[in-house]
C-alpha cells in the first residue's frame, strides 16, 4: 500500500495548481476548472484518510467525498450559467469585465 | 503497487497543470479530462471503486461536457486570453506556491500519522447505501435540495441574461 | 444440456489451465476481452447486412445482393473499402483532437461490455457497481464526439457535435433514472445480481422478468426511448441529420477512422440493448420454464437480435424529430415519467405484503394506473383547449 504521505503530497500539489489557476487566469471557465481541481484535491484527501484508517468498516469518508462531488456539480452548473449570463451581457467571458455591480 | 501510483500521480499532476495553464480553453478542458481520469484511477487504487466510477460519471460525463458546451457557446476561442486577473502574475503564482509549500511543510513536518495499515476488505455498496439511507439521510436530502435549487437557479440566470439582451 | 450451456466457460477454463500459473490471471482477462471484441465486432458486421436488407424490405427495394449469396459478404466488401480508402485530415483541423476522437469515442463503449452478463457465468468482471461503471463509460463517449466535432474545424461538424452532446446529456438523465427502478427493486448495482433476481418462474411457467411488472414495463419503455436517443438512432438521429448537417461530427472523417465511429455507434447500440435485456428482459434467462433447456447465451443473443430488428424497423418507419421537439420531449415528458416510475416501484415494493384475494391484480392495476395516468396527463395537459381531432398534413401545394 502506498503510504498516506504520498497521497497528501499529490493532493497538496493539485490544490496549489488549482489555486494558481484561480488567481492568475481571467477566463471565467478556466477559473471554474481551477476550483474543480481544488475540490478534487480535497476529495483525494478524504479518500486517502478513509482508506488508511484502521477501521474501514464505515463508509463515511467515501460518502463525504460523494457529497463533495454533488456540491461541485451544483457549483459548476451555477458557475457556467453565470458565465453564460456574463457573456450575454458583455460579449466576453473575461472576469475583468464583470466589475460593475449593475448589469 | 510499485510504479502504479507514481505514474498515475505524475500524469494527473501534469494534466492538472495543463488544465489551468493552457491558453486555449478547449485544450484546458481536455487536459482536465485526463487529470480527472487519473484521479479516478487513483481512487481505484485506494479501493474506492464506486467513488472512482461516480467521479468519471459526474465529472467526465457531466461537468466537463458542460464546460466544453459553454466554451463553444461563448465562442471562447475568439476571446483574447493574454491578460491575467491577478497582476502581477508572479503575485498569484507566489501565493499559490506559498500555500502549497505550507501544506507540504505540514505533511512533511508531521512525524508519524496515527494510522495503521487497513485490515479487511473495504466497505462495499451495501455499506455505502446504508450510510446514505441511514446516518447521512439529512445530508442526502440537503444535497437533493441543493441540486434542485442549483438547477432552477442556473436556468433562471441563463434565461435572464437572454431577456435583458433582448430588451 | 449444461455442457452446451457452459461450453464457452469450460473452453476458457481449459485454455487458461494450459498457461503457466503466473500468466493465468492476465490470460483469462485477455481471453475474455478477445471473446467480447470478436463476438460483438462480428455481430456488427452481421448487423450492417441485416439493417441494409431490412431497410430495403421496408422501402420495397432489394438491398445488397451482389456480393455472395443474398449479398451476405457485403460487410466484408464494405470493410475492405473502408480500410483501403485514404485517411484524410483536413489542413485546418486540430490534428491531435481529430486523430484521437475516434479512439476516445470507441474505447469506452467496448470496455463497457466487461460488466454485461451474456450468459450463465459469462461475464468478464462482476463489478459490485457494474451499472455505474456502464454509465460512467457511456458518459465518456461524449468527449470523443466533442473532440471530433471541434477538431475537424468544420461548422457542420461543430454543429453536429453540439447537437449530439446536447441530446446525449439530456437523455442520459432519463436513461439513468429509468434504470434506478431496477436498482430499487433488486437492491444491488451488480448486473449479475440483476439477472439472478429475475430467475425463477411465476406459477412455474412465466419468467419473473421485470418487464412483467407495471414499473418494469413502464421503465422498459422509457429506457428504450432514452436508449434510442442516447445511441443517436432514428428517430433521434439529429446529430447526423444528413439532410441538414451532412454527417455531423463524422463529416470530416474517412477511411479507417470513419469505420471506427461507425463501429462505435453500433457497439454502443448493442451495449445499451444488452443493458436493457439484462435489466428488464431477464438477461440470459428463458421466458418460459419449458424453454429453459436452451443455452443461456443463445437467449441473450436472440434477444439482442430482436432488439436490432426493432431498431431497424424503427429507423425504417419513423421520421426524424425536430431539435425543439427532441429537447421538449426529454425534459417535459421523459424526466417526469421516470420520476413517476420511481413512485410506482416504491408502491410495488411497499405492497409486497398484500395477502388478500386478488392482491396481485390490484397491485398491477394501481401501479399501472399510476404510470398510465401520469403519461396521459403529461401528454394531454399541455394541450388543453387544443383540438383533438386527427392531424391534417398539408404538403407544398
Amino acid at each position: 500500500m502506498v503510504p498516506l504521505d504520498q497521497y497528501l503530497l499529490l493532493s497538496a500539489l493539485l490544490f496549489g495548481i488549482g489555486l494558481a489557476g484561480v488567481l492568475t487566469r481571467r477566463n471565467g471557465i478556466i477559473v471554474l476548472i481551477g476550483v474543480e481541481l481544488m475540490l478534487n484535491a480535497a476529495n483525494l484527501n478524504f479518500i486517502a484518510f478513509w482508506r488508511h484508517r484502521a477501521d474501514t468498516g464505515a463508509a463515511d469518508g467515501l460518502l463525504f467525498a460523494m457529497f463533495a462531488i454533488g456540491v461541485a456539480a451544483a457549483e459548476v452548473a451555477v458557475g457556467l450559467a453565470l458565465i453564460i449570463a456574463l457573456y450575454r451581457a458583455r460579449r466576453s467571458v473575461n472576469l475583468d469585465e464583470a466589475k460593475e455591480l449593475k448589469g | 503497487m510499485g510504479l502504479t501510483f507514481p505514474l498515475l500521480a505524475t500524469v494527473t499532476w501534469l494534466a492538472a497543470l495543463g488544465a489551468v495553464a493552457l491558453r486555449r480553453p478547449v485544450y484546458a478542458a481536455l487536459s482536465l479530462v485526463v487529470a480527472l481520469l487519473g484521479l479516478a484511477a487513483i481512487f481505484l487504487t485506494l479501493e474506492a471503486q464506486f467513488l472512482g466510477m461516480v467521479q468519471i460519471l459526474v465529472y467526465v460525463g457531466a461537468v466537463v461536457v458542460l464546460v466544453v458546451f459553454v466554451i463553444q457557446f461563448t465562442r471562447n476561442d475568439e476571446v483574447p486570453l493574454t491578460g491575467l486577473a491577478f497582476r502581477p502574475v508572479s503575485l498569484g503564482v507566489g501565493i499559490a506556491v506559498l500555500v502549497t509549500g505550507g501544506l507540504i511543510a505540514c505533511i512533511a513536518g508531521t512525524p508519524e500519522w496515527a494510522v495503521k495499515p487497513p485490515e479487511g476488505p473495504p466497505p462495499g455498496m451495501r455499506q455505502i447505501g446504508e450510510g446514505l439511507m441511514g446516518v447521512y439521510v439529512p445530508a442526502l436530502e440537503a444535497m437533493g435540495v441543493l441540486l434542485t435549487v442549483a438547477l432552477i437557479g442556473a436556468v433562471l440566470i441563463a434565461m435572464r441574461g437572454r431577456s435583458t439582451s433582448l430588451h | 444440456m449444461t455442457a452446451l450451456d457452459q461450453i464457452f466457460v469450460n473452453l476458457k477454463h481449459a485454455i487458461v489451465a494450459l498457461l503457466p500459473v503466473a500468466w493465468q490471471t492476465p490470460g483469462s482477462m485477455v481471453i475474455s476481452a478477445a471473446a467480447i471484441v470478436g463476438t460483438f465486432a462480428g455481430l456488427f458486421a452481421a448487423t450492417t447486412w441485416i439493417e441494409r436488407k431490412g431497410l430495403a424490405r421496408l422501402q420495397n427495394r432489394m438491398g445488397p445482393n451482389r456480393v455472395g449469396p443474398f449479398g451476405l459478404f457485403q460487410p466484408i466488401a464494405d470493410g475492405l473499402k473502408m480500410l483501403t480508402k485514404e485517411d484524410i485530415i483536413p489542413r485546418q483541423a486540430d490534428k491531435l483532437a481529430h486523430t484521437l476522437a475516434p479512439i476516445v469515442a470507441v474505447a469506452p463503449v467496448i470496455v463497457a461490455y466487461a460488466v454485461l452478463p451474456v450468459g450463465r457465468n459469462m461475464v468478464a468482471v462482476n463489478l459490485e457497481a457494474g451499472l455505474v461503471f456502464f454509465f460512467a463509460l457511456g458518459g465518456m463517449k461524449e468527449i470523443g464526439v466533442f473532440m471530433a466535432g471541434w477538431g475537424s474545424r468544420n461548422k457542420f461538424s461543430l454543429l453536429g457535435s453540439m447537437r449530439a452532446i446536447a441530446q446525449m446529456i439530456s437523455y442520459e438523465i432519463p436513461l439513468v433514472v429509468s434504470t434506478l427502478v431496477v436498482v430499487m427493486a433488486v437492491g444491488s448495482l451488480s448486473l449479475v445480481d440483476m439477472v439472478e433476481a429475475q430467475t425463477g418462474y411465476h406459477a412455474g411457467l412465466l419468467a419473473r422478468w421485470h418487464v412483467f411488472t407495471p414499473w418494469g414495463l413502464g421503465g422498459f419503455l422509457l429506457f428504450l426511448i432514452a436508449a434510442t436517443a442516447e445511441s443517436n438512432r432514428s428517430p433521434f438521429d439529429l446529430p447526423e441529420g444528413e439532410s441538414e448537417i451532412i454527417a455531423g461530427h463524422m463529416l470530416e472523417y474517412s477511411g479507417f477512422k470513419y469505420a471506427l465511429f461507425f463501429l462505435g455507434e453500433y457497439m454502443g447500440l448493442f451495449a445499451i440493448s444488452g443493458l436493457g435485456i439484462t435489466l428488464f428482459l431477464g438477461g440470459w434467462t428463458a421466458p418460459f420454464s419449458f424453454l429453459a433447456w436452451v443455452p443461456s447465451w443463445l437467449w441473450f443473443f436472440g434477444k439482442l437480435l430482436c432488439f436490432i430488428a426493432f431498431f431497424v424497423w424503427l429507423r425504417g418507419t419513423m421520421p426524424r424529430l425536430r431539435a425543439d421537439q427532441l429537447m421538449g420531449f426529454a425534459w417535459k415528458f421523459m424526466l417526469p415519467m421516470v420520476l413517476v416510475n420511481l413512485l410506482v416501484v416504491a408502491f410495488w415494493q411497499f405492497t409486497r405484503g398484500w395477502e388478500f384475494f386478488g392482491a396481485g391484480v390490484w397491485r398491477w392495476v394501481l401501479g399501472g394506473g399510476m404510470f398510465a395516468g401520469a403519461a396521459w396527463g403529461l401528454a394531454r395537459l399541455p394541450r388543453v383547449g387544443q383540438p383533438t381531432g386527427p392531424r391534417v398534413y398539408r404538403f407544398a401545394e
